[in-house]
């Protein structure tokens, strides 16, 4: 992992420190496992993962020197969703390269049929999306984060987000299209 | 797709992202370019859906339980050593007390201080929602704070006090009746860029406040304060930055 300073993992951590993290670093749980959640799919690793890098954060939290406590943690969590997708479902993380030669799971019409629930078209189209883009559009719309945050947290060069969003949208875009075509947002 | 601003700059207008004179050289590119305008609105309501469809998932209570487990674990286990049993428990009242007063102020950023606003933060992300449903979002429709102001006169108990802060980048768009735990409120529409922002107001007996931190659900920020008689929510999709802003300036 590398992006933040880790500090040194086996400093004594007192009182002080864990109230200073209860503050800074804890109110931002819903945002870690919200992470989690959308890069891993199943609630259950969602929370393992949740639960090990926050702990993981804690241990390495004297490296962190002030600023943005949420784009720090994320980063965290986001490097080690990857680090347990390498492990547990390496295939996720290919798909992206070549994944025009693979067509997109569909969903059955009957599915979509009851699937005026928004929700549910949403949520398909957005897991049928490789990690890189999905996680851009989570930071952006669910968690508000602005560029430089999503650049920090994605470590992606700021200079490139815009254009990563660009192609994410337009990729959510198209798996709304294949999955429902009467409810098709766009011609792309 | 034969627009090259459709591939990447309307992302950073969309986002709020793009300096002031490239947003001003995409908007007069929007006058002329009915491609980009169809792909504005699109993006704008694919974005909608994202944020309203209630995608976003909290974390569970028993993880949060975990976790502190865990944070004890690791505080404890290198407090125990050779520390006086008198100091351990110091730092044990020490670290409880620290440990509450930061629940109770996360608690109260995250629910908007539930126990003193007399509202929840669900209704008022419900009634910003509503507002931004086809023609729901003004009842008085005025840039001018001399029209929206009189507009509230005879309809609400309480004169809210109405500003136009278009010079700073808040426009007055107007302003609506509006109902919160259950009791009539002014909604006063401000617009950022292309965004919406609401700004409730009801009396209150309360004490004066600070500017709460900021809180965020599905997408949406939300700022809360009182001032002088009067309990302000401000709720937008808006970054955090702006929606202070904006609290600073009606704050003064």
């Amino acid at each position: 992992m590398s992006g933040y300073d880790q500090g040194k993992g086996s400093d004594v951590l007192d009182a002080e420190d864990r109230a200073r993290f209860e503050q800074l670093v804890l109110p931002h749980l819903d945002a870690a496992f919200n992470l989690a959640r959308w890069l891993l799919r199943r609630r259950a690793d969602s929370e393992d993962v949740a639960q090990e890098a926050m702990l993981r954060a804690y241990r390495f939290f004297r490296g962190f020197h002030g600023g943005d406590a949420r784009a720090w943690l994320l980063q965290i969590v986001r490097n080690a969703c990857y680090t347990w997708l390498e492990k547990n479902r390496p295939v996720e993380l290919m798909t992206e390269f070549d994944e025009e030669l693979h067509p997109q799971p569909s969903t059955s019409p009957e599915a979509l049929a009851i699937a005026g629930d928004n929700r549910e078209r949403l949520t398909r189209a957005l897991e049928t999306l490789p990690p890189r883009f999905r996680e851009v559009l989570v930071l952006r719309e669910l968690e508000g984060c602005s560029y430089k945050e999503i650049a920090s947290i994605t470590a992606i060069p700021i200079g490139t987000v815009m254009s990563a969003l660009a192609r994410a949208r337009q990729r959510l875009h198209r798996a709304l299209t294949q999955s429902s075509p009467q409810e098709a947002s766009r011609e792309l | 797709m034969s627009c090259d601003f459709t591939t990447t700059l309307l992302h950073g207008y969309l986002d709020d992202e793009l300096d002031a004179a490239r947003a001003a050289e995409f908007e007069r590119h929007l006058e002329c370019c009915h491609e980009c305008t169809a792909a504005l609105g699109a993006e704008e309501s694919l974005r909608s859906s994202l944020q309203r469809s209630g995608l976003y998932e909290n974390a569970p209570v028993e993880l949060r339980k975990k976790i502190r487990a865990g944070l004890d674990a690791a505080t404890a286990s290198s407090a125990g050593m050779r520390i006086p049993a008198w100091r351990l428990i110091a730092v044990a009242a020490t670290v409880l007390l620290l440990a509450g007063v930061s629940w109770f102020s996360w608690s109260r950023a995250g629910k908007d201080s539930a126990s003193t606003a007399p509202f929840t933060v669900a209704e008022i992300i419900d009634a910003h929602v509503r507002s931004l449903q086809p023609g729901h979002l003004t009842d008085v429709t005025s840039t001018d704070q001399h029209t929206v102001k009189p507009w509230f006169n005879g309809r609400l108990a309480f004169v809210p006090p109405v500003k136009d802060f278009a010079d700073e980048g808040f426009t007055l768009v107007g302003g609506r009746l509006d109902v919160l735990g259950g009791q009539n409120v002014a909604a006063l529409v401000y617009s950022r860029r292309k965004h919406i922002i609401n700004v409730f107001v009801l009396p209150t007996k309360e004490p004066d406040t600070a500017i709460h931190p900021p809180g965020l659900r599905q997408g949406y920020q939300w700022r809360h304060w009182r001032r002088q008689g009067m309990e302000y929510c401000a709720i937008s999709d808006v970054s955090d930055s702006d929606l202070y802003e904006l609290a600073q300036l009606m704050y003064q």
